[in-house]
């Protein structure tokens, strides 16, 4: 019979599932990052001359900062002059429709079970395809357009949508916020652009999907979603890199807006290569996200389900500006393996009866090491804020980590700001219960991980929660500790 | 269906079973009695092959087969069920969503499809009803906050739904008050049959009267030093251990 440390070993030895790589004609920009580089990506993308001043800007910043130490993990070394900062694949001519997509692009999203054929994708979703640097195709865009909805890669907002772009780009997460935010503006490549007009429920979910397939290069894309007064969306993204023995960067940057009554909902499958089982290769996965309920009553709601990168360092964050606006963070972060994950949120409570809630589930397995980071503050004039966090490390196995640090800054003493936190090992007792009831302990463990993380799972899209339940599983195969 | 033959088995080097020998036919119910640590639990959990429990010496043959070359849950999917002494509690699982995966995974090892949903749910119905089980309780997470007698009418309640060869009760009597052992003994007597076998695992007679036994037998120092029918239960009920063990030392020493 195995023993469970057999079994450990085997999810560790568990194969990417899409780790395979697309051969197709690619442009790409010579490695190296300098002013020259940033000019080459603003004019390969024809943009006008406000936004790459803007990049510059964001140069300059990016050029006056150090990467930071407080994190809780060894800061692995990033040449970034060994980049490249641009591969798009090469387009013949114009593209009028999907039909005239590279078919083996095509045939690479079918690969990842993502189909751009609009008659077969999923129901009620429309998605946003981004290769390496460039958006690649946006579906049921004309059905949206009817509603004054816009959903196009940023490139095409900023060509189409100036105003747009000008009036919100930067004004959630700045030029200079971070380092990794600062070489973002300098140098994103696409991305995609939501805008939810007046008074418009999005009658569909809208995704992006993002594949990293070029090598050394990173990706740096910059999405921003606004919702005008009384707006909603469900937006989600998805994506996934194949293998290779060197780590690459994605440093993306985030932006959401929601004006009065306006709602955002966010949700992230991560899935991006996570490296082999000795810790080579892999994603970094440094990337800001933050949104700022800016208006009476609004709210902004992030969900991730983390399971891929080698690291994996974000706080998906939000800023209750408006009187009466809420903010939500659910989390699942799985690691093994070799894996990091330090990851969190941070809301700033500033207007009245502000309300948050965090719920974030952490997994660790193998050798990994699973951090949360978590940031209350509550400004002065947050009369009656309120906030809930429950933070709970699920360990499978004993060489793996899970770490907790909640800060919590009040100053205002109307407010309520309630933590719980709790750690949890999947007990022996608990497989063997299974096991007596004819449940293979693959299945055991699949089975407990996903009622530990229903919580976070039941804040998901439908038809992705299914998705997620399945690479929870598959991501965490035959784990037993 | 189950015979077990000269079985010693250990726990951390220490040896737990010292020789049991028994057989089980179907439709059988047989009543494992004897003092604390005697190895009565001991014996439930080498059977259900518990991995921390090492098999010494000795054999045991279910339906044919040679039960100790069977992973735990192969041991499930070919008709042996225990009912725990201390069942777990699974967050967030719920009782209804485990028992499927568990019908299923049961159903497709005999080469059978997957139970309907509608099908699943009538069987549900029909054993909730049969074992008196608290239609509440299904969609709650598995023994999730449960009272000791919820958790232990929830084992009997799967135990109807998964339909074994051979259930074993552990201590299923241990923590409860006296209504709930009679609906959990009513229960387990619906369950009877003829092509069924029971192990019932008791401190107690008390379980006894309303479990009537074929055969009793009383395990002492990791062997069956005594078997009899249900008379031996009150016998024991009334006199104690005491007298067994040593009658156990005086045959040692002859």
């Amino acid at each position: 019979m195995r023993n469970s440390n057999e079994i450990i070993d085997d999810i560790a030895n568990k194969e990417y599932e899409f780790g395979f790589t697309t051969d197709i004609e690619m442009d790409i920009a010579p490695v190296g990052l300098n002013e020259d580089t940033i000019r080459f990506i603003s004019a390969k993308k024809q943009e006008p001359e406000w936004l790459l001043e803007w990049r510059l800007k964001g140069f300059a910043a990016f050029k006056k900062m150090k990467f930071p130490n407080w994190q809780h993990f060894q800061m692995p070394e990033l040449d970034l002059q060994k980049l490249s900062y641009y591969a798009a694949p090469k387009e013949k001519k114009k593209l009028n429709s999907l039909d005239e997509v590279d078919p083996e692009l095509l045939a690479t999203f079918d690969k990842l079970g993502i189909s751009l054929k609009e008659q077969k994708v999923l129901a009620g979703v429309a998605v946003d395809v981004v290769f390496d640097s460039v958006s690649v195709a946006t579906t049921y865009r004309a059905k949206l357009e009817e509603l004054g909805i816009i959903f196009c890669s940023f490139g095409e907002a900023v060509k189409h949508h100036p105003e747009l772009v000008k009036k919100y780009l930067g004004t959630v997460v700045p030029h200079s916020d971070n380092i990794f935010a600062a070489l973002n503006a300098a140098v994103f490549s696409d991305g995609s652009f939501v805008y939810i007009p007046k008074g418009v429920r999005s009658p569909m979910e809208l995704s992006t999907y993002f594949r990293i397939n070029a090598e050394n290069t990173g990706q740096f894309e910059r999405t921003l979603i606004i919702a005008d007064e009384s707006a909603y969306v469900s937006y989600l993204e998805g994506c996934t890199a194949p293998k290779r023995d060197e780590n690459q960067l994605h440093a993306a940057v985030v932006e959401l807006v929601a004006l009065d009554h306006g709602e955002i909902k966010y949700s992230t499958v991560q899935n991006w290569y996570p490296g082999d089982k000795d810790g080579n290769g892999g994603i970094f996965n440094f990337v800001t996200k933050r949104g700022i309920c800016k208006g009476n009553g609004s709210k902004i709601s992030w969900t991730q389900v983390e399971t891929g990168s080698a690291i994996t360092w974000k706080y998906p964050s939000v800023i209750l500006q408006g009187d009466n606006s809420e903010g939500e963070f659910y989390s699942v972060a799985v690691t093994r393996n070799k894996q990091i994950a330090d990851t969190g949120t941070k809301i700033y409570h500033l207007g009245k009866n502000t309300r948050s809630r965090i719920i974030s589930k952490g997994i660790s397995a193998g050798h990994s090491d699973n951090t949360y980071r978590g940031l209350v503050q509550v400004g002065p004039r947050a009369a009656n804020a309120r906030n809930y966090t429950q933070c709970d490390s699920l360990l499978i196995g004993d060489r793996c980590g899970a770490h907790t640090f909640p800060y919590i800054e009040s100053r205002n003493s109307t407010a309520t700001v309630e933590h719980e936190a709790t750690t949890s090992k999947i007990g022996e007792d608990q497989i063997f219960y299974l096991n007596q009831r004819g449940i293979e302990t693959e299945k055991a463990v699949a089975l407990i991980v996903n009622g530990y993380a229903k919580e976070v799972l039941n804040q998901l899209p439908m038809e992705f929660a299914v998705e997620a339940q399945k690479l929870l599983s598959i991501t965490l195969e035959g784990s037993v500790g | 269906m189950l015979t077990i033959k000269n079985l010693h088995a250990e726990v951390d080097g220490k040896k737990i079973l010292k020789g049991i020998n028994l057989e089980i036919k179907r439709g059988e119910m047989h009543a494992i009695m004897g003092p604390n640590g005697s190895g009565k639990s001991s014996l439930s959990s080498v059977l259900a092959g518990r991995e921390n429990y090492t098999v010494t010496e000795g054999e045991v043959i279910f339906e044919g087969k040679n039960l100790l070359d069977l992973s735990p849950e192969n041991r499930a999917r070919e008709g042996i069920f225990l009912a725990f002494q201390y069942p777990v509690e699974i967050p967030g699982v719920s009782n209804l969503n485990f028992l499927k995966t568990a019908l299923n995974e049961i159903r497709t090892y005999h080469g059978l499809a997957p139970i309907e949903a509608k099908e699943f749910l009538k069987l549900t119905k029909e054993k909730q009803q049969l074992v008196d089980f608290n239609a509440n309780l299904m969609n709650r997470s598995l023994n999730e906050g449960f009272s000791g007698g919820e958790k232990k009418r929830n084992e009997v309640f799967q135990l109807a739904m998964l339909d074994p060869k051979l259930a074993i009760l552990d201590e299923t009597d241990s923590g409860l008050d006296i209504d709930a052992l009679r609906i959990v003994a009513a229960g387990v007597n619906k369950l009877r049959s003829v092509d069924k076998a029971f192990m019932v695992i008791t401190h107690y007679q008390r379980l006894l009267d309303y479990i009537v036994p074929d055969f009793v037998h009383v395990l002492y120092d990791g062997r069956i030093v005594k078997t009899g029918n249900k008379e031996l239960a009150l016998e024991l009920e009334e006199k104690g251990y005491d007298w067994l063990k040593e009658e156990v030392h005086q045959k040692e020493s002859v």
